[in-house]
């Protein structure tokens, strides 16, 4: 039950922490301001749970976001069409992706590293120097102001929710968890395991282009460099909500509120709490290492 | 008419008013996304110098330096935004992407705070840009390299950290000069990161491969990495441009008493945050005539000059140059003119 609560419980430390140090930031405005940039890191995180979920783990998360942005902030506005394809056709090479680590039985970190920097190129290639412009559909929808919830929230209440449904609610959902928790049985039961493993990097896939697209929505040009960061944010968020590496345990809900723990300790906690600037680096770290400590010493007790 | 009187002794009040606007009370935030290497290292420290002292003499109310944890632009972007939340009056920025960082960038300006980038600049309209001529110090290197190397010959280069926009300044300004001097042939091209190490290691993979080289043209933070490849390698010692990097230097110096050496050496100074700083105070003042785009000179060293600037520079540290509030005018003044 603490397990569960845990991810909840973590945010809203944070929370009164950043409250108590700058009450101006707890409000319609300073929510806008300190959590649009967790909408992508959430949906990052989510991409990522749908491998972990299959007791994989994607190394290349962070730069197929940046090859995204990339293509957003260049093809999608100038040549939709082109743009919508090569978006899906990387989709498709995920799905590729989760078909030969299967087949061949190979590790997904080793595939997946090296896929990091396939990505990191096409994104140079694709915008050999910083630019670009986000279409603007897109940057009308991230700066959509709804009346009294600040829209990121509502953004991560509207993916928790899909995600939850999807993977806990569904009978697909809970093959495809199954085929992180116990590959043997549901294969004697008949299911394909090639098909669960495509299907999940599929999702990885999918989430990770819906994290891309947003980034670029937010800060409206792009960077070849920009999601290098989301590999470890998501990978970290995925077992801040409450993952494990192994096993099919994955909650979508705890992903999105890990991700956005992880966005407030990073960066608005940091940066109110007013330390000195040799120590920042390290401090960033140590909050990451606090919480996640936390968390791990808290699911121990409970075995 | 007495009424007049006052009317327009309220009018030149409020006209001087503005011009002399008390900063006293006002607060400098300064973004920075990155601090790992020797140059960002004597940024910080030319800031914390000149800031400190802005502070004490109540030339503003704060200077508070932010460092974000990684290199990466949405780290900067929500450091940005929570700047913001925090109250300051100005943001100071050296910007991990000249345009990622726009949305942010523009949100700051919506809030009525003015932002100052420099070496890392972004390109949002309603931001200050102290700028360097990185593509000018390009082409310079090339000009410098003519008068080493008359006969021309084949040159190595050696990029810095792919995607940035100095990068591809610097890259562009090269191109230009050996356009210019077509006695010159860039034979290979390896990725050096501004870093020893790294640039060591690029050059010794790509030695073998390439024919004789008479030139290394750089960007700083390489030319001694690429120094001590070509002496592991046992091959002749090519004329490599330098960065201001005291090892660079020192190595340069060594070089010129065993055999009379040449080059020459360029780089941003890091001390162009202080520059920035009192950009930004001076729009704080209330100045309404200071363009957006300010040119600055970058710092060179030449043959005759290097070994004085050399004991001052830190061990491991760069050459660098605190501005003045008085700098800070004249660069504006000079900017105007253009």
């Amino acid at each position: 039950m603490l397990r569960g609560l845990l991810p909840a419980l973590s945010l809203a430390l944070v929370l009164i922490a950043i409250a108590w140090l700058n009450p101006r930031a707890i409000s319609y405005f300073g929510f806008n301001l300190m959590l649009n940039l967790a909408i992508p890191i959430a949906l990052a995180t989510i991409a990522q749970m749908f491998v972990i979920a299959g007791n994989e783990l994607d190394l290349s998360i962070g730069t197929f976001v940046g090859f995204v942005g990339c293509v957003t902030a260049t093809w999608l506005r100038d040549a939709p069409l082109i743009g919508v394809l090569v978006l899906l056709g990387s989709i498709g090479v995920y799905a590729l992706l989760g078909a030969l680590i299967h087949l061949r039985n190979l590790p997904s970190i080793v595939v997946t590293l090296g896929m990091s920097f396939v990505w990191q190129g096409l994104a140079i290639l694709v915008l050999p120097k910083p630019g670009g412009k986000a279409p603007d559909w897109l940057l009308s929808i991230m700066s959509f102001k709804p009346p009294y919830i600040p829209f990121p929230i509502l953004a991560a209440l509207i993916i928790a929710a899909i995600v939850h449904f999807g993977l806990m609610r569904t009978s697909y959902g809970v093959i495809l968890r199954g085929s992180g928790g116990n590959a043997a049985a549901l294969r004697r039961a008949g299911w394909s395991l090639l098909r669960t493993k495509i299907v999940l990097f599929a999702l990885t896939g999918l989430f990770g282009v819906l994290s891309g697209m947003a980034l670029i929505g937010i800060t409206t040009s792009a960077d070849a460099n920009i999601g290098n960061g989301y590999t470890l944010l998501s990978i970290a968020g995925v077992i801040l909500g409450g993952g494990e590496f192994v096993g099919g345990r994955v909650s979508p809900i705890g992903a999105v509120l890990g991700a956005l723990t992880l966005a407030l300790a990073a960066s608005p906690l940091l940066t109110f709490m007013h330390i000195p600037p040799d120590w920042q680096v390290a401090a960033n770290g140590a909050i990451l290492i606090i919480v996640l400590a936390a968390r791990v010493l808290i699911s121990r007790r409970e075995r | 008419m007495k009424k007049l009187l006052v009317l327009s002794a309220f009018a030149a009040m409020l006209a001087s008013g503005t011009a002399l606007a008390d900063t006293s009370g006002k607060k400098i935030a300064f973004s920075n996304n990155y601090a790992g290497n020797s140059w960002r290292q004597a940024m910080l420290d030319s800031y914390g110098i000149v800031t400190k002292k802005a502070v004490d003499d109540k030339v503003v109310g704060a200077a508070d330096v932010f460092t974000t944890a990684d290199k990466e632009v949405p780290t900067q972007a929500a450091q940005v935004q929570n700047l913001i939340l925090q109250g300051y009056d100005a943001i100071v920025i050296n910007a991990a992407s000249p345009d990622a960082l726009n949305g942010a960038i523009k949100q700051a300006c919506d809030a009525g705070i003015t932002v100052v980038s420099f070496d890392g600049t972004v390109t949002e309209p309603c931001a200050y840009r102290v700028v360097v001529d990185f593509k000018d110090m390009g082409k310079q290197e090339v000009e410098q390299m003519a008068k080493f190397q008359p006969k021309g010959g084949n040159l190595l280069e050696i990029r810095g950290l792919a995607g940035t926009s100095i990068d591809d300044a610097i890259h562009a300004g090269i191109l230009e000069g050996v356009a210019a001097h077509p006695e010159f042939k860039i034979v290979g091209s390896v990725t050096g990161d501004w870093d020893q190490t790294t640039a060591q290691k690029a050059v010794a993979t790509i030695l073998p491969s390439l024919p004789d080289v008479v030139g290394i043209v750089d960007q700083g933070g390489d030319g001694y990495g690429a120094a001590q490849a070509f002496a592991a390698a046992g091959k002749p010692r090519p004329t490599i441009i330098m960065g201001n990097r005291q090892d660079e230097l020192k190595w340069w110096k060594e070089q010129k008493e065993k055999d009379g050496y040449k080059t020459w050496s360029a780089s941003i100074a890091p001390g162009v945050s202080t520059l920035a700083f009192w950009v930004a105070q001076q729009v704080l003042d209330g100045r309404k005539d200071i363009p957006h785009d300010l040119l600055v000179p970058y710092l060179a060293f030449t043959q005759d000059d290097f070994e004085a600037a050399l004991p001052k520079i830190k061990e491991g540290g760069v050459a660098t140059h605190e501005y003045t509030q008085e700098d800070a005018i004249a660069a504006i003044k000079a900017n105007i003119k253009q």
